[in-house]
């Protein structure tokens, strides 16, 4: 079997340049989950200047919304949700560091430019892959907007984390 | 005249829900294994090697399949030979997704839609109630994430595009959802009928059973032409390119006017939940 690509968070942008679109590689460290409606109160709260729950400094956010945890369990299932979704509200988190996103499907051109200008990198989950996703997840805890529920912002640390380098620092994208 | 209790209703909901957010069924373990076997891809084949491997994990490690267990689709067949009694059947259906979404820990996904405010036990339910001749009563539940519903369309043809604007139309949808809605994909589409009709016919072709032509020839025809189409699209599985875009199309018609050709695709992803029961 080839050797694994592992991808220790945080990473520096050499690390992240050396990705390469198409590759499988393997995810350890933190990663913090966002979708629609987490994305929507950040930008809220950085146009209002109200300090954001988390830093976006080098951040890995994970579009995610996963399902209840079961008593005994660390996280319900927790897959990927579509990306393109994100698209109007990521430019401002790339502005404040965000570096990585993990998602399922494909970018808006324009995301895919501000991923070359801010070096970042967009890897694409295996979407419906939630309970095999659950058994990556080493802690899970609420970081912020705990009313949105499934879509509040949850800080995970992962191990072993699946995902395939979809865009790339350079902007090469495999859809 | 047959007497059905709506408890009776409202347990086999909770249970089939409860049931199909943690198991694929045979037809599609068998349609995922064969499409890793004849992947061009390798990423491809590792990505369907990992599905498969997530049924696993779902199954032995009591975690859903997937995180978005859906909005709750039920088509109800009512014979009208049937008496319900003890309620609205309505009102124990949406009892049944209640109680299957709080004790089986599935995620309550439904929001008001303009609010965005969570109605908190994943209710109401879409139900499609038909009557029909006899004392019988058949109860179909689909499971269904919304990235893959978002990727749907309906389009009103024109008469004179007949088959290959069907074609057309079907790929387009296809080509266009790409990875978004977690390819391999089931497809149902409704032909004919009106706007409403040919959606609901595309969204009830999901619960044939994988590897079930039509009956109809041209339908049969259209299914195995369409199934081959689309897997030759290089979407992938998952959109990272590959031969297994599709596991399944299924198509069902219904007369129209003559003046319309509506038509509906209805994408699922490769976790198709779903299953139908006789009470």
């Amino acid at each position: 079997m080839e050797q694994r690509i592992i991808l220790n968070l945080p990473a520096d942008e050499a690390t992240l340049h050396e990705l390469k679109v198409g590759q499988m590689i393997y995810i350890n460290g933190t990663i913090y989950t966002a979708r629609d409606q987490a994305h929507m109160r950040m930008i809220k709260e950085l146009n209002e200047g109200v300090a954001l729950p988390i830093s976006l400094l080098n951040a890995a956010i994970y579009y995610c919304g996963p399902s209840p945890k079961q008593p005994g369990k660390i996280v319900g299932a927790i897959g990927p949700t579509t990306s393109s979704r994100m698209d109007k509200l990521t430019l401002p988190l790339l502005e404040k560091g965000m570096k990585i996103m993990i998602g399922k499907g494909k970018r808006s051109q324009e995301i895919i430019e501000g991923i070359k200008k801010y070096k970042a990198v967009y890897l694409s989950a295996i979407g419906g892959a939630g309970a095999l996703y659950a058994n990556c997840i080493k802690s899970f805890e609420t970081a912020g907007y705990e009313d949105l529920m499934a879509e509040a912002i949850y800080k995970l640390e992962v191990e072993n984390f699946p995902a395939v380098v979809a865009v790339d620092t350079e902007g090469n994208s495999i859809f | 005249m047959r007497i059905v209790h709506v408890n009776q209703i409202k347990d086999k909901v909770k249970e089939i829900c409860l049931e199909i957010a943690y198991k694929i069924n045979d037809d599609l373990k068998e349609a995922l294994e064969a499409g890793e076997k004849s992947e061009s891809s390798q990423l491809g084949k590792d990505v369907l090697c990992m599905l498969l491997e997530n049924a696993d994990v779902a199954q032995n490690q009591d975690i859903p399949i997937c995180q978005d267990t859906g909005m709750v689709m039920v088509f109800l067949e009512i014979g009208q030979d049937i008496t319900i009694e003890g309620g609205f059947i309505g009102d124990a259906v949406n009892q049944g997704v209640r109680e299957a979404y709080e004790v089986g820990y599935l995620r309550k996904s439904i929001v008001d839609p303009i609010t965005r405010i969570n109605t908190k036990d994943n209710t109401p339910a879409i139900i499609n109630y038909e009557l029909v001749p006899g004392d019988k009563l058949k109860l179909s539940i689909l499971l269904k994430g919304f990235g893959s519903e978002n990727m749907g369309k309906v389009k009103m043809l024109t008469p004179s595009e007949g088959a290959p604007g069907i074609i057309e139309f079907v790929l387009d949808t296809v080509k266009n959802a790409g990875g978004n809605p977690c390819p391999p994909l089931v497809i149902g589409i409704g032909i004919g009928g009106a706007m409403d009709k040919a959606a609901a016919m595309a969204k009830k072709a999901l619960f044939r059973p994988i590897g079930e032509r039509s009956q109809d020839a041209f339908l049969k025809e259209l299914e195995e032409n369409l199934l081959k189409q689309i897997n030759e699209l290089n979407i992938g599985p998952m959109g990272f390119g590959g031969t297994t875009t599709a596991l399944e199309v299924f198509a069902e018609k219904y007369p129209t006017h003559l003046a319309g050709l509506p038509v509906a695709v209805n994408i699922n992803c490769h976790a198709l939940r779903r299953k139908t029961i006789e009470l």
